[in-house]
């Protein structure tokens, strides 16, 4: 063996000493108390919300947020397993029953926005003139157009899955005929409803953020049972002994403050609202 | 090391006698080969007398010592038919069996021109002819420092010049008095290579005598019939 | 639906402008993927090459193990390297979930069995050609391992560089260990999986483009290796 064949093997094995001592900062900082873990829905990361409340919050207070971005269902589930400090999601029974079983402190009332119900321009179960939703949903059974269901135990997927009890209709009789469980994401759901031509139901700040809408537009809105209510819960200290409380407190507190709500309101894409704060008037 | 003493040698392989009642004994330093038919046993006796292969039954024993030892092994090198070249230049090639056996570096040159290939050092063992790959080898064998070397049909798929020239580099390792254990098809090469012949058929030895009588007077019939053809 | 010319002006646009979140992606996709893979090298290949010399008990069942995992999927790889390292799983107190060591950790683990199964191939082939003389010149089994090992060293480049690319196209496993979490874990690939659901397919195929670049450039570099090792 000549030396010159061990030079890329001697770059290589440098390279990774390198690679190596530059996770093990990054490690070391992360384990530090300064950073705060949020399991989180979708729709909040993916609308851009985080990127412009993120960064007011870490200059203020030098915490660093690190979001993991899931469909509600997984994000509580990850939170049980106390991987998170912070949970932000949008079902408030599951909320509650995270709070009850120990896992989290206290729930706050976070913000809102609605449920929309979209579907193909040409709408072949005709529900654009519908104003009520349960409604809108049995003529789509009654005409077997395609509805596509996130299947997912997420937020909208539990929404959704309200809706249908209240209406005349178990879609699950159905399921691959024109129901249709995606099991995927909102946003996987969402390019499979554009694909497929059919109907289905998302959360608006999503729909106004989501760039692959095809001819798909909104149908159904402004029902009442359409409402969405996001909520913050810090994790519970006594069942996850690693999680950061402090810092998570920090940032629960500064959220439902005056502060954080206002960021909120004051939130827009493509100039409208996303999400309407109510911590202080809904605190429990 | 010698002498090297074989004693009830069989060795069977799935119910398949290979070898039996294997009894041979090798005092004299010089080139003994060992003849006989495909398939009666050669290169497996070979493998057995280098403590490669473990007979099933009987002794091997090299001055006392068993042929299967490490130490013991370590005093032979064995040539085959196909060389086997490492995936580097000739010169690491010898540099690598110096350094197996603790010996220094500055030795190379002295291997490569026993070889005649101190011209072609720094070329990829690889791409060297045939011929040339197999006086490598031999001198990589030699390397070895061995007090026992063995050649497995080394000539076989060479050129008569190339022969020639690896008949030399045996004729030299005997010369340098290490005993030569070869096996041959090549009669012609035997008879101007042999000191003494083992004749082998269907895994026995049906005769071991000097080469001169092997090659006029054969005791078994076997031996006979495969110098027939070649004497007439 | 986005068209060709949609895409290839993304594309431009990515590559024109040294965009500093693109090159930050961009650099931790590599991280983690070159060092999954150098680690799995550097215990895949004397693994591997031990399965495909030596012999022992339990062989053959060892060598059919170490090809299946060659088919795990990245999911389920991710799910169990997130149980172990959850704060609630065993090794949850190094702290390591949603951090570029927890993708490598997984990566490493997705690579390995396929460096391995390879090198016990590519190395029991060479072993046929390689035993005699090997146990004729009394090489112990670890400097066999040595010898066949850089011996085959240009096969095993390929097999290196197949782990790589199973490591820097995943998205299953470091989507679930590393989190998507922006500026911190986003790689090539988990911020494809973000454009696809944000349903902005024009910018993640420009990605996946990037992506396929960077494979390409990391194939040239160790193709230009390989010319130097020959």
């Amino acid at each position: 063996m000549n030396i010159r064949s061990f030079i890329p093997i001697a770059i290589l094995a440098v390279i990774t000493t390198a690679l190596v001592t530059g996770y093990v900062i990054t490690n070391s900082v992360l384990a530090d108390n300064r950073t705060v873990l949020v399991q989180s829905t979708t729709s909040t990361a993916n609308s851009g919300l985080y990127d412009y409340l993120l960064p007011q919050f870490e200059s203020e207070t030098d915490i660093k947020v690190n979001v993991v971005a899931v469909g509600t269902g997984q994000a509580i589930r990850n939170a049980s397993n106390c991987d998170a400090d912070v949970l932000l999601v949008h079902a408030k029974e599951a909320e509650l029953k995270f709070v009850e079983g120990g896992f989290g402190v206290q729930r706050h009332d976070l913000m809102y926005n609605d449920f929309v119900l979209i579907g193909p321009a040409k709408d072949p179960a005709a529900i654009a003139e519908i104003e009520d939703v349960t409604t809108a949903l049995n003529a789509i059974a009654d005409s077997k157009s395609i509805f596509a269901s996130r299947g997912d135990d997420s937020g909208t997927h539990k929404k959704e899955q309200g809706l249908w009890q209240q209406s005349s209709t178990d879609p699950t009789q159905h399921s691959g005929e024109w129901y249709r469980e995606t099991g995927s994401g909102m946003g996987a759901t969402l390019n499979i409803a554009v694909g497929m031509d059919a109907y289905t139901i998302t959360d608006r700040a999503t729909w106004i953020n989501f760039k692959n809408r095809g001819d798909h537009k909104i149908l159904v809105e402004g029902d009442d049972r359409l409402f969405n209510q996001y909520g913050i819960v810090l994790v519970n200290n006594n069942k996850c002994p690693h999680s950061n409380t402090k810092s998570g407190e920090r940032f629960v507190n500064w959220m439902i403050s005056d502060t954080g709500q206002s960021l909120i309101a004051s939130y827009k894409l493509k100039e409208q609202q996303l999400f309407y704060p109510n911590a202080i008037q809904a605190e429990q | 090391m010698l002498p090297l003493e074989i004693k009830d040698v069989a060795l069977t392989v799935n119910e398949t006698h290979i070898l039996r009642n294997i009894n041979l004994q090798l005092t004299d330093n010089g080139i003994t080969i060992v003849m006989g038919h495909n398939g009666a046993g050669k290169s497996i006796l070979l493998r057995c007398m280098h403590g490669l292969l473990e007979p099933t039954e009987g002794k091997i024993q090299w001055n006392g010592d068993t042929a299967s030892d490490v130490e013991t092994r370590k005093k032979q090198a064995m040539v085959f038919q196909k060389p086997l070249m490492l995936n580097r230049s000739a010169a690491a090639n010898i540099e690598y069996v110096l350094k197996l056996r603790d010996k220094p570096k500055s030795l190379v040159m002295k291997y490569l021109q026993s070889a005649n290939l101190d011209s072609k050092s720094n070329q990829p063992a690889k791409s060297l002819s045939g011929g040339e790959q197999q006086r490598l080898a031999i001198a990589r064998a030699i390397a070895c420092d061995p007090e026992a070397i063995f050649f497995d049909e080394p000539t076989a798929n060479l050129d008569p010049d190339a022969t020639l020239q690896i008949e030399s580099q045996i004729i030299s390792a005997s010369q340098q008095s290490i005993k030569v254990i070869m096996v041959t098809h090549d009669i012609a090469q035997a008879r101007r290579l042999a000191d003494d012949v083992v004749f082998l058929n269907k895994g026995t030895i049906t005769e071991h005598c000097s080469a001169d009588k092997f090659f006029t007077r054969p005791e078994s019939a076997e031996a006979g019939n495969y110098l027939s053809a070649y004497i007439k | 639906m986005s068209t060709l010319s949609q895409i290839f002006s993304e594309v431009v646009v990515l590559l024109s402008g040294p965009d500093p979140d693109l090159i930050e992606i961009v650099w931790l996709s590599l991280r983690v993927s070159l060092t999954a893979t150098f680690l799995a090298c550097l215990i895949g290949l004397p693994l591997g090459a031990l399965l495909g010399i030596k012999n022992f008990p339990g062989k053959t069942l060892c060598t059919i193990l170490v090809n299946t995992l060659m088919g795990m999927p990245p999911v389920v790889l991710g799910l169990i390297v997130y149980l172990m390292l959850s704060r609630s799983g065993p090794m949850g107190f190094l702290q390591l979930l949603y951090t570029p060591t927890a993708m490598i950790i997984a990566q490493f683990a997705l690579v390995l069995p396929i460096v391995a199964a390879l090198t016990r191939q590519q190395i029991e082939d060479s072993w046929r050609e390689y035993g005699d003389t090997m146990s004729s010149l009394c090489v112990p089994l670890s400097g066999s391992v040595k010898t066949l090992l850089w011996d085959s060293r240009l096969s095993l480049l390929t097999t290196g560089m197949a782990g790589f690319s199973r490591a820097i196209s995943e998205v299953g496993a470091v989507i679930i260990v590393g989190g998507n979490i922006d500026h911190l874990t986003r790689v090539m690939t988990t911020a494809i999986a973000l454009e696809t659901s944000k349903g902005d397919l024009p910018l993640a195929l420009a990605l996946g483009a990037v992506l396929l670049t960077i494979a390409l450039a990391v194939n040239s570099l160790v193709f230009s290796l390989r010319a130097r090792i020959t």
